[in-house]
């Protein structure tokens, strides 16, 4: 399997686009680039974050999605209401494996599905009434709630109920923050304004709650912002993170809570994990406390250490010295490992396409174990996105923006990847195509892939994907080729 | 007009940020650089300008001020 040199990829795109029609090939050339190194601004090579365009099958969510779904859904002590017909919220319950402690129905409700489930009669008298019945009814079936929120689906914006002040008045009433997200469907290119709009929410209904209010700090507190707890991602990082004596205070927002929500603007330093989902309130940390934020990256043991010592540049030398500790004291263990799969992956080619940070995130995980990732692709990232990415990709490295089912399809069809990372909607193409492929939002169902330990999950995942023996039953008996001795037997 | 934020990037220099289109740029030359008189016209990394008023320097970054884009629309 060649790597494509510039001129063949150049080649490819250009076939690719060959089938649209004038208009539609000339909007997706500019989602289509190859990577340039030497570029310092990513708009120069690729336009993201536009429009869809329509009638083609893109894998993009809506913001309903990247609010109740990335967001808030995991903020596991909080009632999240799918306002709204109930498909939206149903259908996408539990999906994203965010993993919590807590008793489910009593203290904690992240897989539980709370939807008003509006009838035609809702849309045509409005829901307030219903919306303000079910919260009181959340109140009495789940009185250790901490509070909810009003994810509104699509309709809630088009009939024009006003959530806000049905949200006040039960929130006067409980004394519980109930807070109204106007995250429809509708708003938006994709799911990346939900999490933009949910953060803003935040940002107005949470942060600052507790102003003034004592808090026994240490020098030495720091938030875990934008992870989501994927299989237990942000508890891998968070022991890494304590290991070298800092204290977590918060987790944003996989196994996170209210509480730790609003105790955020005491932390010494925000430790951001996906940019594209929490940069917003980040940035509005930075603002209004000063508090700096710092991306990181824990997939893979380079970018661990390279992403401890960052940190650790934050703390005074006791911090420092406890980093180096941790990361000796984990090297031996990353050595196995790489020594273990490096043999039996290197080489191997990977595409990638996910959402808003994995495909830039991810490559140093693959090339610790010798792989080497040939095509990757944001769903819905922005230029911003891009322009941290271009350094992280190898030269000549084909670019997908939102790429729909046929572009992906053409690319992996001639750039024959050994392996692809997507999503669970273009897993099964690939795997009828015949090439391994892994779920790189969900893991699988397996994870976690951050920090150290995630590493060793991950290289193994990979391995068992690569190696299974069901990849060589492709071609059915009848149709390989006849051996030589047989056929001077016969 | 437009609600961006000035910071300080790692670099030393100052990045311009405009939430609305999660557009984030260096900023190359701003007009008025004294403490007395700061901002003006913003020339930025991605070839845009952008106009804030002349303000005393602010104290602290990152600061959300009001812009006003000259010339065309850059994306
Ligand atoms: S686009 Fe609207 S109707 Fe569809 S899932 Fe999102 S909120 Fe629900």
């Amino acid at each position: 399997m060649s790597t494509l040199s510039r001129e063949e990829t150049e080649a490819l795109i250009a076939e690719v686009l060959e089938v649209y029609p004038e208009k539609a090939r000339k909007d997706r050339a500019k989602h289509l680039a190859i990577n340039d190194q030497s570029i310092e601004q990513s708009k120069k090579c690729i336009t993201a974050n536009r429009k869809t365009l329509p009638g083609v099958m893109t894998v993009r969510g809506c913001a309903y999605a990247g609010s109740k779904g990335v967001v808030w859904g995991p903020i596991k002590d909080m009632v999240h209401i799918s306002h709204g017909p109930v498909g939206c919220g149903q259908y996408s319950r539990a999906g994203r494996r965010n993993y919590y402690v807590g008793t489910t129905g009593v203290d904690t409700f992240g897989t539980m599905n709370f939807t008003s489930d509006f009838q035609e009669k809702d849309i045509v008298f409005g829901g307030d009434k219903k919306l303000a019945k079910l919260l009181e009814e959340v109140e009495t079936l789940f009185p250790l709630s901490k509070g909810s929120s009003i994810q509104s689906e699509c309709p809630i914006g088009l009939i024009g109920d006003d959530i806000e002040s049905v949200a006040k008045k039960a929130s006067a009433a409980t004394g519980k923050p109930m807070v109204p997200v106007r995250c429809e469907g509708f708003r938006g290119v994709s799911q990346s304004l939900g999490h933009h709009i949910a953060n803003d929410t935040i940002r107005d209904w949470v942060i600052g709650k507790r102003d003034g209010q004592p808090f026994a700090s240490t020098p030495y507190d720091v938030a875990i912002i934008g992870d989501y707890n994927i299989g237990g991602d942000a508890w891998a990082s968070r022991i890494l993170l304590e290991e070298m004596g800092l204290r977590v205070v918060a987790q944003w927002s996989g196994d996170g809570t209210l509480a730790e929500m609003m105790n955020t603007p005491k932390v010494k330093l925000n430790l951001l994990h996906c940019y594209r989902s929490m940069n917003y309130i980040s940035r509005h940390m930075e603002e209004k406390y000063g508090i700096p934020w710092l991306e990181y990256n824990f997939f893979g043991p380079t970018k661990i250490v390279e992403s401890l010592r960052k940190i650790a540049g934050f703390f005074d030398d006791s911090i420092k010295e406890k980093c180096e500790a941790v990361i000796a004291r984990y090297q031996p263990m990353m050595d196995a490992i790489i020594g273990k799969y490096k043999p039996r992956l290197q080489g191997k080619k990977v595409m990638l396409y996910v959402g808003g940070l994995r495909p830039r995130h991810i490559i140093g995980a693959y090339e610790d174990l010798g792989m080497e990732v040939v095509g990757a692709g944001y769903e819905f990232g922005h230029n911003d996105d891009y322009d941290r990415s271009i350094k992280e990709m190898g030269n000549a490295t084909l670019i997908y923006d939102d790429a729909n089912g046929f572009e992906l399809e053409q690319f992996v069809k001639r750039i024959k990847p050994d392996m692809v990372g997507s999503g669970i909607k273009e897993k099964y193409i690939f795997q009828k195509m015949g090439i391994p492929f892994r779920q790189m939002h969900s893991w699988d169902y397996s994870g976690p892939y951050h920090g150290y330990d995630g590493f060793a999950i991950f290289a193994r995942d990979m391995d068992i994907a690569l190696s299974s023996p069901v990849w060589s039953k492709f071609v059915p008996p009848w149709k390989k080729a006849v051996p030589e001795e047989a056929q001077k037997a016969a | 007009m437009a609600n961006i934020m000035i910071r300080q990037a790692d670099s030393g220099g100052l990045v311009f940020y405009l939430p609305k289109r999660d557009l984030e740029a260096s900023i190359e030359s701003i007009e008025f650089d004294s403490d007395a008189k700061w901002g003006g016209e913003l020339k930025l990394g991605n070839g845009g300008a952008y106009y804030i008023e002349p303000i005393a320097r602010p104290p602290r970054l990152p600061i959300s001020l009001r812009a006003r884009r000259l010339g065309a629309a850059e994306d």
